[in-house]
Protein backbone atom coordinates (compact mmCIF):
# COMPACT_ATOMS: atom_id res chain seq x y z
CA UNK A 1 0.00 0.00 0.00
CA UNK A 2 1.51 3.30 -1.09
CA UNK A 3 0.23 6.79 -0.36
CA UNK A 4 1.72 9.96 -1.75
CA UNK A 5 1.24 13.15 0.25
CA UNK A 6 1.60 16.73 -0.94
CA UNK A 7 0.94 19.88 1.05
CA UNK A 8 -0.62 22.90 -0.62
CA UNK A 9 -1.19 25.76 1.79
CA UNK A 10 -4.09 24.71 3.99
CA UNK A 11 -4.68 21.50 2.08
CA UNK A 12 -2.98 18.12 2.42
CA UNK A 13 -3.48 15.97 -0.66
CA UNK A 14 -2.98 12.25 -0.24
CA UNK A 15 -3.05 10.08 -3.36
CA UNK A 16 -3.63 6.36 -3.05
CA UNK A 17 -1.28 4.77 -5.57
CA UNK A 18 -2.62 1.23 -5.31
CA UNK A 19 -5.63 0.00 -7.27
CA UNK A 20 -7.22 -1.79 -4.30
CA UNK A 21 -8.11 -0.76 -0.76
CA UNK A 22 -9.50 -4.03 0.54
CA UNK A 23 -9.46 -6.26 3.61
CA UNK A 24 -5.87 -7.23 2.86
CA UNK A 25 -4.54 -3.69 3.30
CA UNK A 26 -7.26 -1.80 5.23
CA UNK A 27 -5.33 -1.75 8.52
CA UNK A 28 -2.12 -0.73 6.78
CA UNK A 29 -3.97 2.04 4.96
CA UNK A 30 -5.38 3.35 8.22
CA UNK A 31 -1.98 3.34 9.91
CA UNK A 32 -0.23 5.06 7.00
CA UNK A 33 -2.94 7.71 6.91
CA UNK A 34 -2.64 8.22 10.66
CA UNK A 35 1.08 8.93 10.24
CA UNK A 36 0.54 11.27 7.28
CA UNK A 37 -2.16 13.39 8.93
CA UNK A 38 -0.37 13.79 12.25
CA UNK A 39 0.31 17.45 11.49
CA UNK A 40 -2.48 17.89 9.01
CA UNK A 41 -3.84 21.27 7.99
CA UNK A 42 -7.56 21.93 8.25
CA UNK A 43 -8.39 20.06 5.05
CA UNK A 44 -7.19 16.66 3.94
CA UNK A 45 -8.11 15.41 0.49
CA UNK A 46 -7.81 11.73 -0.27
CA UNK A 47 -7.56 11.15 -4.00
CA UNK A 48 -8.88 7.75 -5.02
CA UNK A 49 -8.58 8.07 -8.78
CA UNK A 50 -6.21 5.07 -8.97
CA UNK A 51 -8.48 2.90 -6.83
CA UNK A 52 -10.71 0.57 -8.81
CA UNK A 53 -11.74 -1.67 -5.91
CA UNK A 54 -12.83 -0.70 -2.41
CA UNK A 55 -14.61 -3.18 -0.13
CA UNK A 56 -16.37 -2.67 3.20
CA UNK A 57 -13.08 -3.01 5.10
CA UNK A 58 -11.52 -0.31 2.95
CA UNK A 59 -14.58 1.88 3.42
CA UNK A 60 -14.42 1.34 7.18
CA UNK A 61 -10.80 2.47 7.15
CA UNK A 62 -11.67 5.65 5.23
CA UNK A 63 -14.43 6.40 7.77
CA UNK A 64 -11.99 5.73 10.61
CA UNK A 65 -9.55 8.28 9.16
CA UNK A 66 -12.33 10.84 8.90
CA UNK A 67 -13.18 10.33 12.58
CA UNK A 68 -9.50 10.51 13.49
CA UNK A 69 -9.23 13.95 11.87
CA UNK A 70 -12.38 15.39 13.42
CA UNK A 71 -13.10 17.93 14.74
CA UNK A 72 -9.99 19.97 13.84
CA UNK A 73 -9.58 18.75 10.27
CA UNK A 74 -11.93 17.25 7.78
CA UNK A 75 -11.43 14.53 5.22
CA UNK A 76 -12.64 15.12 1.69
CA UNK A 77 -12.46 12.71 -1.23
CA UNK A 78 -11.72 13.10 -4.90
CA UNK A 79 -11.56 11.05 -8.07
CA UNK A 80 -13.95 8.24 -7.23
CA UNK A 81 -13.99 5.61 -9.98
CA UNK A 82 -17.42 4.10 -10.79
CA UNK A 83 -16.88 0.97 -8.67
CA UNK A 84 -15.75 2.99 -5.66
CA UNK A 85 -18.56 5.50 -6.12
CA UNK A 86 -21.01 2.61 -6.02
CA UNK A 87 -19.76 1.49 -2.59
CA UNK A 88 -20.22 5.00 -1.21
CA UNK A 89 -23.71 5.18 -2.72
CA UNK A 90 -24.83 1.75 -1.49
CA UNK A 91 -23.78 2.56 2.08
CA UNK A 92 -25.04 6.16 1.90
CA UNK A 93 -21.54 7.35 2.81
CA UNK A 94 -21.81 9.64 -0.23
CA UNK A 95 -24.07 11.79 1.95
CA UNK A 96 -21.41 12.05 4.65
CA UNK A 97 -18.28 12.92 2.68
CA UNK A 98 -17.59 15.93 0.52
CA UNK A 99 -16.67 14.34 -2.79
CA UNK A 100 -14.85 16.17 -5.58
CA UNK A 101 -14.53 15.00 -9.16
CA UNK A 102 -10.81 15.63 -9.10
CA UNK A 103 -8.22 17.44 -7.03
CA UNK A 104 -8.99 21.17 -7.24
CA UNK A 105 -6.40 23.05 -9.25
CA UNK A 106 -5.00 19.98 -10.99
CA UNK A 107 -3.93 20.76 -14.56
CA UNK A 108 -6.20 18.18 -16.13
CA UNK A 109 -9.06 19.72 -14.19
CA UNK A 110 -8.55 23.18 -15.71
CA UNK A 111 -10.53 23.19 -18.94
CA UNK B 1 -28.28 -15.98 -29.36
CA UNK B 2 -25.81 -18.33 -27.70
CA UNK B 3 -27.17 -20.54 -25.00
CA UNK B 4 -25.33 -20.52 -21.70
CA UNK B 5 -27.32 -23.30 -20.10
CA UNK B 6 -25.33 -26.35 -19.22
CA UNK B 7 -22.06 -24.49 -18.94
CA UNK B 8 -20.08 -25.62 -15.92
CA UNK B 9 -19.61 -23.03 -13.18
CA UNK B 10 -16.17 -21.66 -12.39
CA UNK B 11 -14.91 -23.33 -9.24
CA UNK B 12 -12.05 -22.38 -7.01
CA UNK B 13 -10.65 -23.40 -3.63
CA UNK B 14 -8.68 -20.96 -1.50
CA UNK B 15 -7.20 -20.49 1.93
CA UNK B 16 -9.01 -18.17 4.29
CA UNK B 17 -6.58 -15.24 4.18
CA UNK B 18 -7.21 -11.72 2.87
CA UNK B 19 -4.52 -12.01 0.19
CA UNK B 20 -5.85 -15.38 -0.97
CA UNK B 21 -9.28 -13.73 -1.30
CA UNK B 22 -7.72 -11.00 -3.42
CA UNK B 23 -6.04 -13.54 -5.72
CA UNK B 24 -9.19 -15.66 -5.95
CA UNK B 25 -11.33 -12.70 -7.02
CA UNK B 26 -8.85 -11.80 -9.69
CA UNK B 27 -8.57 -15.39 -10.94
CA UNK B 28 -12.29 -16.16 -10.96
CA UNK B 29 -13.34 -13.26 -13.10
CA UNK B 30 -10.52 -13.78 -15.60
CA UNK B 31 -12.02 -17.14 -16.52
CA UNK B 32 -13.36 -17.28 -20.08
CA UNK B 33 -16.72 -18.53 -18.85
CA UNK B 34 -17.25 -15.17 -17.15
CA UNK B 35 -15.57 -13.22 -19.92
CA UNK B 36 -18.89 -11.97 -21.28
CA UNK B 37 -19.46 -9.80 -18.20
CA UNK B 38 -19.27 -6.09 -18.75
CA UNK B 39 -16.81 -4.12 -16.66
CA UNK B 40 -19.41 -2.74 -14.25
CA UNK B 41 -21.07 -6.17 -13.88
CA UNK B 42 -17.74 -7.72 -13.08
CA UNK B 43 -17.03 -4.98 -10.55
CA UNK B 44 -20.34 -5.56 -8.78
CA UNK B 45 -19.87 -9.35 -8.76
CA UNK B 46 -16.36 -8.96 -7.40
CA UNK B 47 -17.55 -6.62 -4.64
CA UNK B 48 -20.38 -8.96 -3.63
CA UNK B 49 -18.16 -12.02 -3.52
CA UNK B 50 -15.43 -10.11 -1.68
CA UNK B 51 -17.87 -9.19 1.09
CA UNK B 52 -19.00 -12.80 1.49
CA UNK B 53 -15.44 -14.17 1.47
CA UNK B 54 -14.24 -11.50 3.91
CA UNK B 55 -17.00 -12.58 6.31
CA UNK B 56 -15.84 -16.20 6.10
CA UNK B 57 -12.22 -15.15 6.76
CA UNK B 58 -13.12 -12.84 9.65
CA UNK B 59 -15.91 -14.81 11.32
CA UNK B 60 -16.17 -18.48 10.32
CA UNK B 61 -12.37 -18.83 10.48
CA UNK B 62 -11.81 -16.21 13.19
CA UNK B 63 -9.74 -18.71 15.19
CA UNK B 64 -7.54 -20.03 12.42
CA UNK B 65 -7.38 -20.64 8.72
CA UNK B 66 -9.14 -23.20 6.59
CA UNK B 67 -10.39 -23.93 3.12
CA UNK B 68 -13.08 -22.03 1.26
CA UNK B 69 -14.71 -23.35 -1.91
CA UNK B 70 -16.33 -20.97 -4.35
CA UNK B 71 -18.50 -21.69 -7.34
CA UNK B 72 -19.75 -19.02 -9.76
CA UNK B 73 -21.96 -19.90 -12.69
CA UNK B 74 -23.81 -17.94 -15.31
CA UNK B 75 -27.47 -18.81 -15.68
CA UNK B 76 -29.43 -16.67 -18.08
CA UNK B 77 -28.97 -13.06 -16.96
CA UNK B 78 -27.85 -14.00 -13.45
CA UNK B 79 -24.71 -15.15 -11.71
CA UNK B 80 -25.26 -17.99 -9.25
CA UNK B 81 -22.82 -18.14 -6.35
CA UNK B 82 -22.08 -20.83 -3.80
CA UNK B 83 -19.52 -20.42 -1.02
CA UNK B 84 -18.62 -23.29 1.34
CA UNK B 85 -16.35 -23.48 4.34
CA UNK B 86 -15.69 -25.71 7.33
CA UNK B 87 -15.39 -22.95 9.89
CA UNK B 88 -17.63 -21.98 12.80
CA UNK B 89 -21.34 -21.98 12.16
CA UNK B 90 -23.32 -18.79 11.83
CA UNK B 91 -24.67 -17.97 15.32
CA UNK B 92 -28.33 -19.01 15.45
CA UNK B 93 -28.14 -19.80 11.75
CA UNK B 94 -29.64 -16.37 11.16
CA UNK B 95 -28.20 -14.16 8.44
CA UNK B 96 -27.58 -10.54 9.46
CA UNK B 97 -30.20 -8.11 8.17
CA UNK B 98 -27.55 -5.64 7.07
CA UNK B 99 -29.51 -2.65 8.30
CA UNK B 100 -27.36 0.44 8.61
CA UNK B 101 -27.75 2.51 11.74
CA UNK B 102 -28.95 6.07 11.31
CA UNK B 103 -26.05 8.44 11.05
CA UNK B 104 -26.12 11.03 13.78
CA UNK B 105 -22.94 12.85 14.64
CA UNK B 106 -19.95 12.07 12.45
CA UNK B 107 -18.19 10.82 15.56
CA UNK B 108 -20.82 8.06 15.76
CA UNK B 109 -20.30 6.88 12.20
CA UNK B 110 -19.93 3.14 11.94
CA UNK B 111 -16.60 1.74 10.75
CA UNK B 112 -18.05 -1.71 10.18
CA UNK B 113 -21.32 -3.38 9.33
CA UNK B 114 -21.14 -2.22 5.73
CA UNK B 115 -20.44 -5.71 4.43
CA UNK B 116 -23.81 -7.31 5.07
CA UNK B 117 -25.55 -4.12 4.04
CA UNK B 118 -23.94 -4.37 0.61
CA UNK B 119 -24.59 -8.11 0.34
CA UNK B 120 -28.28 -7.51 1.08
CA UNK B 121 -28.40 -4.62 -1.37
CA UNK B 122 -26.81 -6.56 -4.23
CA UNK B 123 -27.72 -10.21 -3.81
CA UNK B 124 -31.02 -12.04 -4.21
CA UNK B 125 -32.16 -15.32 -2.62
CA UNK B 126 -29.40 -15.41 -0.01
CA UNK B 127 -29.63 -18.79 1.67
CA UNK B 128 -27.55 -20.31 4.45
CA UNK B 129 -27.29 -23.99 5.26
CA UNK B 130 -25.23 -25.78 7.87
CA UNK B 131 -24.70 -29.41 7.01
CA UNK B 132 -22.13 -31.97 8.13
CA UNK B 133 -19.92 -29.33 9.70
CA UNK B 134 -20.00 -27.23 6.56
CA UNK B 135 -21.34 -23.72 6.01
CA UNK B 136 -22.94 -23.18 2.63
CA UNK B 137 -24.09 -19.79 1.44
CA UNK B 138 -25.80 -19.47 -1.92
CA UNK B 139 -26.99 -16.29 -3.58
CA UNK B 140 -27.76 -14.76 -6.94
CA UNK B 141 -26.70 -11.57 -8.65
CA UNK B 142 -28.98 -10.34 -11.42
CA UNK B 143 -26.90 -8.69 -14.11
CA UNK B 144 -28.05 -5.17 -14.88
Amino acid sequence: MQLLAEKRDDLLIVRALDSRIDAAVAIQFKELMRDLVRTAPSRVMLDLSNVTFLDSSGLGAVVAVMKLLAPDSRLELSGLTPAVEKVFRLTRMDTIFTIHRSIPGDLHDAV
Amino acid sequence: MPSDTGQAPVELALQSTPFAVRRALSGLFQDDRLGCLQKHQRGTAELLLAEVLNNVVEHAYANGTGDIEVSVGLRGRSLMFRVMDHGAELPGHILPSGTLADFGQHSDLPEGGFGWHMIRALAKDVEYRRQNGCNQLSFRLDLA
